[in-house]
């Protein structure tokens, strides 16, 4: 069960996705994002919908694994869109009792449905197609300027590298002091959410204990690599600007602003 | 030969609250030498200060009293740190703990980026590296998908891109199967002898220093004995008496011997062990083998 979380996967490979700068990946994915909420009505939202399959096909990664990145928030998809059924206004549709739906909500819910999806599967070809270390780097040249505030930006950087590398060990581990503690009996799936939470305990302090004593090894580990707090750091992987970056962000400025000048265009349907 | 480390009478202890234990030295005194390109075997049973002598050698701990030399720089020095730490390498016992990033290649290169190698050197260190430990096809591999075996063949490629001239191996092999142990071990053999790296192997399993061209063996923070496998294995009571133990060839050996039978003084491997018995065997033909299987 632990293994199929998808958080920070990377997939190598050698699609043209897979080379570009994972700093202009990230600044992409952040105009994209605020371009989904931008869709006002069914023809920019189809363009952003063929945009979004378009960069899915460009990674070369089978369909399957994007449906996987989608597992984990099915139920706030679907949740989501039956709240949004129920809401909003125009002909009504269908009506019974306190339930109204309405073309008005029929839309709403659509559009949510559809903008989550695509922007859960664009998110994930960030990071299938980026190796943890690259956006971590990415991440450390992007927030360089905040360090005029002081904030400590090649720490943070490596306590993500860190916490992205030791999530699946840390996964594997709970299962192991599960497994553990129910050969001793521990019952941790009977009872209700109060005493679940409270059978969690004999799980959570010896993970605890665990990874005190692993983050101790890892700083003598890292100690003994010369780890001196990122001083006169150099890079095994230089990042660069790339002719793949500047297509990239051309082709993605024009569709952009074909999304924004289609919304402008057509009446809003929500 | 050339010395490399040397340890003068190097005590330690470790910071405690606990007045009773204050006086607890991890390390009791301890005097050695290691020469440029050995492959030096610490052995000792849990508790003996093996695995607190091993993080002395790059100043992970300082001692106490007593002085530590690497390559004649003292291990106390604190503006020489990283040239230490350049020179000798530390890899650990539990595989998982000391990989920091989550991409083979990119764990390999966290040393060098630390110390300031240009990109260019660094990717072909790393490579080469990789290719060392037999770990290339794997570069692109997150780290948890690999077997104990694999993840500490890349930790020990993470220090060899550093081109450190020594290694101390803290107990590599306890965590793992005996395959992935062969792997470790044989690696490790393999630098030594093509790459003339000195090697330091903390181990408690008695067949991997058997195959050190020295064993140290220490007790309650102290050097109970060193020499070559043979002189150190030949002594079996006085392991015994330390709550050692020896091979399983060189025990068998040493108790037909006691049974009165001719053998050789000291066998350190089964195919020694079987040289010497078939060797009884023909010797005494005549109702020999209903003796030495009654016997034994």
């Amino acid at each position: 069960m632990v293994r199929d979380i998808t958080l920070g996967q990377y997939l190598p490979g050698n699609s043209i996705i897979h080379k570009m700068d994972p700093r202009s990946k990230i600044l992409l994915l952040i105009a994209y994002i605020v371009v989904i909420f931008l869709c006002r009505n069914f023809v920019s939202l189809l363009i952003i919908s063929l945009f979004s399959i378009l960069i899915i096909l460009l990674t070369r990664i089978s369909f399957l694994k994007y449906l996987k990145s989608l597992r984990m928030i099915i139920f706030v998809i679907i949740l989501t869109g039956i709240f949004n059924l129920f809401y909003g206004t125009g002909n009504v549709l269908f009506e019974w009792w306190i339930f109204r739906i309405t073309t008005g909500g029929v839309n709403n819910a659509l559009f949510v449905i559809v903008r989550i999806t695509i922007l859960m599967m664009v998110s994930a070809v960030l990071t299938y197609t980026t190796s943890p270390t690259d956006l971590t780097d990415a991440l450390e040249r992007l927030m360089k300027p905040l360090s005029i505030f002081h904030v400590k930006v090649h720490e943070i950087a490596l306590m993500m590298t860190i916490a992205l590398r030791f999530i699946p060990v840390l996964l594997e581990e709970t299962d192991k002091i599960m497994n553990a503690q129910k050969a001793r009996g521990a019952d941790m799936e009977s009872g209700n959410v109060f005493q679940r939470v409270k059978a969690l305990m004999p799980v959570l302090i010896p993970l605890f204990v665990s990874s005190f004593r692993r983050a101790n090894d890892l700083a003598m580990a890292m100690e003994c690599r010369c780890y001196n707090g990122g001083k006169n750091k150099t890079r095994m992987k230089i990042l660069y600007f790339s002719k793949i970056d500047l297509f990239a962000s051309i082709i993605s400025v024009i569709i952009f602003g074909a999304v924004i000048f289609t919304n402008t265009l057509f009446q809003p349907v929500i | 030969m050339d010395k490399f480390i040397q340890v003068c009478d190097v005590y330690f202890r470790y910071d405690s609250d606990d007045e009773s234990s204050r006086n607890n030295f991890a390390l009791n005194g301890v005097n050695m030498e290691i020469g440029r390109g050995e492959f030096v075997a610490v052995v000792g049973h849990n508790g003996s200060g093996k695995s607190t002598l091993a993080k002395h050698f790059n100043s992970i701990y300082l001692p106490v009293a007593g002085n530590i030399y690497v390559n004649g720089i003292n291990t106390k020095d604190d503006d020489r740190l990283f040239d230490i730490r350049k020179s000798v390498g530390l890899v650990l016992q539990n595989p998982d703990n000391q990989i920091v990033a989550g991409i083979v290649e990119e764990d390999v290169a966290f040393g060098c980026e630390n110390l300031g190698v240009p990109s260019k050197e660094i990717r072909s260190r790393v490579d080469n590296a990789l290719k060392t430990v037999g770990m290339y096809e794997y570069r692109t591999h997150s780290p948890d998908k690999l077997s104990g075996g694999q993840k500490q063949r890349v930790a020990i490629a993470g220090i060899i891109a550093m081109e450190p001239e020594c290694i101390v191996l803290d107990e590599p092999t306890a965590m793992l199967d005996p395959q992935g142990r062969n792997e470790v071990i044989s690696t490790i053999h393999d630098l030594n002898k093509r790459m003339g790296i000195t090697i330091i192997l903390i181990t408690h399993y008695m067949e991997e220093a058997v195959l050190a061209d020295r064993v140290i063996v220490m007790d309650s923070g102290k050097v109970l004995t060193e020499g070559t496998p043979k002189e150190v294995f030949s002594k079996v009571e006085m392991l015994k008496q330390h709550r050692l133990s020896v091979p399983q060839a060189t025990e068998l050996i040493h108790k037909l011997k006691g049974c009165g039978y001719e053998l050789p003084e000291c066998v350190l491997d089964e195919n020694e062990c079987a040289d010497a018995l078939a060797k009884l065997l023909t010797e005494n033909k005549v109702g020999g083998k209903n003796n030495v299987i009654n016997k034994s």
